[in-house]
C-alpha cells in the first residue's frame, strides 16, 4: 500500500480541488497528441488530427479529456487505494483499448506541463514532487492488470 | 528518432531569443526540481555539500548547463559537431547515464511551462522537446 505524507496528500487533494477539469483536461490531451503524434493511433475515430490547430479545435479530444481527468478524480477520492480502484479501468485499457503502457507516461509528462503553467510559481520543486508520485502510483495501478 | 525540420529549428531559435536573459534562473529551477523530484539523480552529486532547492551549487550548476544547452542552439544545425567536446566530458568524465538527460529535459520543459505560460504552446513544446532530445543524443555521441 501506498504510504502518502500529509503534506502529499493535502497537496494532490488540493491541486484537484482548484483546477477546471474541463480545462486542464482538455489541454493535456491535445498536447499529447502534438507533441507525442503517434499517440494519436488510439483515437482513429475522432477525425481531423491533422495538425495542432485542427487537434486543439477538435471537440472529440475535448471531451475525451475530460473523461481522462474523470477517471483521475476517482484516483484522488481513494488515494489509499488505487490499485483496486484502477482494475477495471486496467483490464480495459490492456484488454479493450490495447494501448502500450508507455503511453500513460507521456500524458502523465503533458499533464504536469499543463497544470505547471496553470500554478506557475506555486508548482513549487514540493508540489511537483507529490504530483509526480501521485502519476507514478496511477501509472503503477493502470499497468497492473496488463498480461 | 528525432530529426529537426527547418520549422522546429525556427521554433527553437525565435522562443530561445525570447527566454536567452532567463537562462540561469530556468537552469536553477530546473535543476532544483530534478533533484526533488527524481532523487535518484542526486547520486551523480554527492561531491556538494548542499542539494536543496535554490542552493549556491545548484544555482551554479543550473547556469552552467543552460549556457550548455544555449551553446547547442547555437549549433543546431551540427549538433554532433557543435557539443563534440561535452559529448566527450559526459562519456568519459561524467559518466552519467543518458536516461538521465530525459528527466532532465522535462524538468526544463516544465520551468519553460512555469515561466511562460503563454509562449510555451503546444507547438513551441514539441519543438522544445525534439531539440532537447536531439541534444541529449549528441551528448551520447561518444559513450560507446
Amino acid at each position: 500500500m501506498v504510504k502518502w505524507t500529509d503534506f502529499e496528500r493535502a497537496t494532490i487533494q488540493n491541486i484537484f480541488s482548484k483546477i477546471n477539469y474541463d480545462v486542464v483536461g482538455p489541454a493535456a490531451l491535445s498536447r499529447c497528441l502534438i507533441v507525442y503524434p503517434w499517440t494519436q493511433r488510439y483515437f482513429g475515430g475522432f477525425g481531423n488530427l491533422y495538425n495542432a490547430a485542427a487537434i486543439t479545435s477538435n471537440p472529440k479530444v475535448a471531451a475525451h479529456g475530460k473523461v481522462v481527468l474523470a477517471g483521475l478524480e476517482k484516483a484522488v477520492k481513494n488515494m489509499d487505494d488505487i490499485k483496486t480502484t484502477y482494475k477495471e479501468l486496467s483490464v480495459l485499457h490492456s484488454e479493450k483499448l490495447q494501448v502500450d503502457p508507455d503511453n500513460f507516461n507521456l500524458l502523465a509528462d503533458c499533464l504536469t506541463i499543463v497544470l505547471a503553467g496553470q500554478m506557475g510559481a506555486a508548482f513549487t520543486p514540493e508540489v511537483h514532487a507529490a504530483f509526480q508520485k501521485f502519476l507514478a502510483v496511477v501509472v503503477a495501478s493502470l499497468r497492473k492488470q496488463y498480461l | 528518432m528525432t530529426h529537426l525540420t527547418a520549422k522546429d529549428k525556427e521554433t527553437v531559435k525565435t522562443f530561445w531569443a525570447k527566454i536567452s536573459s532567463n537562462g540561469a534562473a530556468i537552469g536553477a529551477d530546473a535543476l532544483s526540481r530534478m533533484l526533488v523530484v527524481y532523487p535518484q539523480t542526486k547520486t551523480y552529486f554527492s561531491h556538494w555539500k548542499d542539494l536543496s532547492p535554490g542552493s549556491a551549487p545548484v544555482k551554479k550548476h543550473g547556469a552552467t548547463v543552460m549556457s550548455g544547452v544555449a551553446d547547442a542552439v547555437a549549433k543546431i544545425d551540427d549538433l554532433t559537431a557543435g557539443l563534440l567536446s561535452l559529448s566527450e566530458l559526459h562519456a568519459f568524465t561524467l559518466r552519467v547515464d543518458p536516461s538521465n538527460f530525459k528527466i532532465l529535459s522535462h524538468n526544463i520543459l516544465v520551468v519553460l511551462a512555469i515561466m511562460f505560460p503563454t509562449d510555451f504552446t503546444p507547438e513551441v513544446h514539441v519543438a522544445m522537446d525534439k531539440f532537447l532530445a536531439a541534444v541529449a543524443r549528441a551528448l551520447s555521441e561518444k559513450y560507446r
